[in-house]
């Protein structure tokens, strides 16, 4: 049994087009991660998956379960956990936590020392009779995890669920989603625009434009691309783009000014091209490929690029 | 058993979420009371009605009516959270809960109520010394005004379920809301106005929830003198008011 299946997802927002036959899987006790730029898709298909919005065509089931026609017990087994805050601000951290605690069936002495426990593992015990409008942003998504948890998902799905934190809180968060993996066997489906993020995670999902541009561990995703990736720049780019394309019989593209070669052993192939263009040249970096070489490699543009 | 549990935190939700805001209660609650000391003060003598134990003055005439418009704002300002619950994000997590739609609308409505229920009440303190009720009346007045507050709090929750500004609500509640007490007999009887007006009086049913505090109220030979729909015909409109509001506010609560 997967955590979650799903088979040639299509969604429309009246004319537009904004996930287009999207199937993957996620396998249990793994962290999965949507990563893609905003307007990806990523958004959408967290909604789908927390059943907040049915897809124009295609299906998705979690833990066998169908999210349209077997929603009521789809959400017993998911904990959720919205990019925007779902926190009442004008209520306490316990008293946010009794509420969803009820909404989801537990009540009283369970309820009680499931919130210990919860605001114990995240840190918040002390902050347990605080308006959460009195709480920082790192606080506040804490409370939100606490909340997201507080039923035993066995799924934990998140958008974006690092955005306004610091770098520290940022650590905490992936330390403590990593330990429900390891500790709980919880799977967690995140969306993410980060790539740091998606190499972090076991399996990661690229989407573009509502589109599956890569699949995979963050190591195999990476490991397709032909080796090295030299980055060069020049007076003008475009120029030597051409001429290295001419000489070599490679592809380069040029990205915010610079040349962008993939190639094997490319600290030999630096020399070479240094005596090929003696003096046009400016500047050479020699790098291993990442998540982001990945998606310019599948969509010719950066992450944080409008294509 | 979840839509009970479910809606029974949504309900205590709200109360506790009432009683933090204390500029909530002196809108619902001031602004009435207000309104009654200075129209019942400014107006008194220049405004009689006939009635068994000889004249009533306005202060007497104009607290029925008061006692609406607290029910009224109370409604209107519990219900508005609605818009504020759906923009900072609080609805979202209810909606993804495994909990039936339902219970949104019986947790916002029953609290509603219940607020509106509690500042009714205070004023009702007043009742004795103003218009001189048995404790009998008083209970009376008391389960019509929880009929009155339910039907005015659905209403408030379909309006407010599908907008997405308290902007919006505010235009919506003095172009519609505030206009349905006016032409309810609050404020001036239906006898003396314009046939026209009297019209519009009889299909608005804000006119039925003030007839029958008036009555439970003044007791039924004082009503009687004044004139005004049969009581049974006006508890039969509070409560079919009531119940089209609430299934209106579940249809619309299931559809968006």
């Amino acid at each position: 049994m997967h955590a979650v299946e799903v088979e040639n997802l299509t969604h429309y927002y009246g004319e537009r087009k904004a996930l287009s036959d999207v199937s993957f899987q996620v396998d249990e006790a793994e962290i999965f991660s949507l990563l893609g730029p905003n307007g990806g898709g990523k958004t959408t298909l967290f909604r789908i998956l927390s059943t907040l919005l049915l897809p124009t065509e295609g299906a998705a089931r979690i833990f066998d379960l169908d999210i349209g026609t077997d929603s009521s017990r789809v959400r017993q087994q998911i904990g959720i956990v919205f990019q925007n805050p779902s926190l009442d601000i004008k209520l306490t951290v316990r008293e946010n936590l009794v509420h969803q605690g009820h909404l989801y069936g537990l009540h009283g002495g369970t309820l009680r020392s499931r919130i210990d426990e919860m605001m114990g593992r995240l840190k918040i015990t002390d902050r347990a009779s605080s308006l959460v409008e009195t709480l920082s942003g790192g606080l506040r998504r804490r409370v939100e995890l606490a909340k997201g948890m507080l039923h035993h998902p066995k799924l934990l799905i998140l958008d974006e669920p690092s955005v306004g934190l610091d770098p520290g809180a940022r650590h905490d968060l992936w330390q403590y989603l990593e330990s429900l993996r390891d500790s709980e066997g919880v799977t967690i489906l995140a969306t993410t625009h980060l790539i740091d993020e998606g190499d972090r995670s076991d399996h990661v999902l690229i989407l573009n434009q509502g589109l599956v541009v890569g699949s995979g561990t963050p190591r195999a995703l990476k490991q397709q691309i032909g080796g090295d990736i030299i980055a060069l720049t020049s007076k003008d780019p475009e120029v030597l783009s051409r001429k290295i394309a001419d000489t070599f019989d490679l592809k380069p593209t040029v990205l915010n000014g610079s040349v962008r070669i993939e190639k094997t052993s490319g600290h030999e192939f630096i020399a070479k091209l240094i005596e090929a263009f003696p003096g046009t040249i400016d500047s050479v970096t020699l790098a291993k490929p990442t998540l982001e070489d990945v998606f310019i490699d599948r969509t010719g543009h950066r992450l944080w690029e409008e294509s | 058993m979840n839509i009970l549990l479910g809606s029974l935190t949504l309900w205590q939700r709200e109360l506790v979420r009432f009683f933090r805001q204390r500029s909530r209660i002196v809108g619902a609650f001031g602004s009435p009371v207000v309104f009654w000391l200075l129209l019942g003060s400014g107006i008194g003598r220049s405004f009689t009605l006939p009635s068994p134990e000889g004249t009533m003055n306005y202060m007497e005439y104009f607290f029925p009516g008061t006692i609406v418009l607290i029910l009224l704002f109370t409604s209107i300002f519990s219900t508005i959270s609605i818009i504020e619950d759906r923009r900072e994000g609080f609805l979202q997590s209810v909606l993804a809960a495994p909990v039936p739609r339902s219970t949104i609308v019986l947790g916002k409505v029953t609290g509603a109520t219940t607020l509106a229920l509690i500042q009714g009440m205070v004023f009702m303190v007043l009742a004795p010394f103003v218009i001189g009720v048995s404790p009998t009346a008083v209970l009376i007045t008391l389960v019509i005004l929880g009929l009155v507050a339910f039907g005015l709090t659905a209403l408030g929750y379909v309006i407010a379920w599908s907008l997405d500004s308290t902007q919006g609500f505010h235009a919506i509640m003095n172009l519609f809301l505030i206009p349905m007490w006016l032409l309810s007999g609050a404020v001036f009887p239906a006898s003396g106005a314009p046939v026209w007006l009297q019209w519009v009086m009889t299909v608005n049913p804000v006119t039925y929830g003030v007839a029958a505090v008036r009555w439970s109220l003044y007791g039924t030979s004082t009503y009687a003198a004044l004139g005004g729909p049969a009581p049974a015909r006006s508890l039969a409109v509070i409560v079919l008011f009531g119940i089209a509001m609430f299934v209106t506010a579940l249809a619309v609560t299931h559809r968006r």
